[in-house]
């Protein structure tokens, strides 16, 4: 279809337009991709305590996460993002950061609950007092394990930072 | 048998040996001395009338203050084809802080005698494997002992593996994209 000049843009969203009857949309790249990359994030699990079991109760069928296009993959290596859910030891944070440097970048981490956020109740000689000595972490859930309402919350604020994010997919970002 | 006939039978078995009996709600405990906890034991086992075949639970027990029976490792028995149970203490002292494994009669108390020693710093000895289990292996102190400061006696000097992940952290936040 050839544009005349009686057909004008519309915009339906901010910042998105599209050509009536002709099927294109005008926008900035950064938009699609991240419209793209913030409706399909597959979190690691990384369950350590009992936020795992809130975490797993959020994926299943009542509060159901896949409608948000989260699916947990067990690999770092295909995963967007990594949950910490639950007490982080000493002990296990190698591990942790080992887990995070195998994913490939944009990465994003939530610390899901008291205890990853800081330490919570455990002021002790085996606890991390809080992940984000040892990983660069986007989002904090608090909560004593935090509601599933939380954790999706949590999820929406990592979705407002992608979609605000420029350049991110690129090799020149 | 009830638990107060079992301890009766050790009492009169060993009399040299079993140190105080303590009944509440129905349990009983018997405390011995460490000494012959091998013969104890075995007799336990092996005695048909008696036939402790499952180890419950095998742990310590910190009683900081008491002058020379500083620690207790504490037996927990049942009988499966009797289904009835007991509980022995074993008393160890600070000063001589070890007693014989108990791996040989149930192979089950092979972890629980390493948690045991990785918590209270009891060695196991004859054990086959006395190794940390759940600190990691090069942790020192044993943090279940009622003289371990809360936030570890390490202090600033932090435990190695950890302060090698936090420097990692640190080194790496600048190849981070944000």
């Amino acid at each position: 279809m050839i544009i005349d000049g009686t057909t004008s843009l519309v915009e339906v969203e901010e910042g998105i337009k599209i050509i009536p009857g002709a099927n294109t949309i005008v926008a900035a790249l950064d938009k699609v991709v991240n419209w793209g990359r913030r409706s399909s994030i597959w979190p690691m699990t990384f369950g350590l305590a009992c936020c795992a079991i809130e975490m797993m109760a959020t994926g299943a069928s009542h509060y159901d996460l896949d409608r948000f296009g989260v699916v947990f993959r067990g690999s770092p290596r295909q995963s967007d993002a990594i949950i910490i859910a639950g007490t982080l030891t000493k002990k296990m944070a190698p591990v942790v950061r080992t887990v995070y440097d195998q994913m490939p970048a944009p990465r994003y981490v939530i610390a899901m609950g008291s205890c990853a956020c800081s330490g919570g109740i455990y002021n002790t000689y085996s606890t991390v007092q809080g992940v984000d000595n040892v990983l660069p972490v986007d989002v904090f859930i608090p909560g004593c394990p935090p509601r599933p309402e939380a954790l999706l919350e949590g999820l929406i604020k990592l979705q407002q930072l992608i979609d605000k994010e420029h350049f991110k997919w690129s090799r020149w970002r | 048998m009830t638990p107060v006939q079992i301890s009766e039978l050790l009492k009169s078995k060993f009399q040299s040996d079993v140190l105080y009996t303590v009944e509440f709600g129905g349990q009983v405990s018997v405390t011995v001395n460490k000494a012959n906890i091998l013969v104890i034991m075995k007799f336990l086992k092996a005695s048909p009338e008696l036939d402790f075949d499952y180890l419950v639970d095998l742990c310590g027990a910190d009683y900081m203050g008491r002058k020379n029976d500083r620690f207790e490792v504490v037996y927990n028995l049942r009988s499966i084809s009797h289904n009835h149970c007991i509980r022995i203490k074993a008393v160890v002292p600070e000063n001589d802080c070890k007693i014989a494994s108990v791996v040989g009669i149930w192979a089950g108390a092979d972890w629980h005698e390493r948690e045991c020693f990785d918590m209270f710093g009891i060695s196991f000895a004859g054990h086959p494997d006395l190794r940390r289990i759940l600190m990691p292996e090069d942790w020192e102190g044993h943090p279940l002992r009622k003289d371990y400061p809360l936030k570890s006696d390490l202090g600033e000097a932090e435990w190695k593996g950890y302060k090698e992940v936090v420097e990692t952290a640190e080194r790496n936040k600048q190849y981070e994209v944000r």
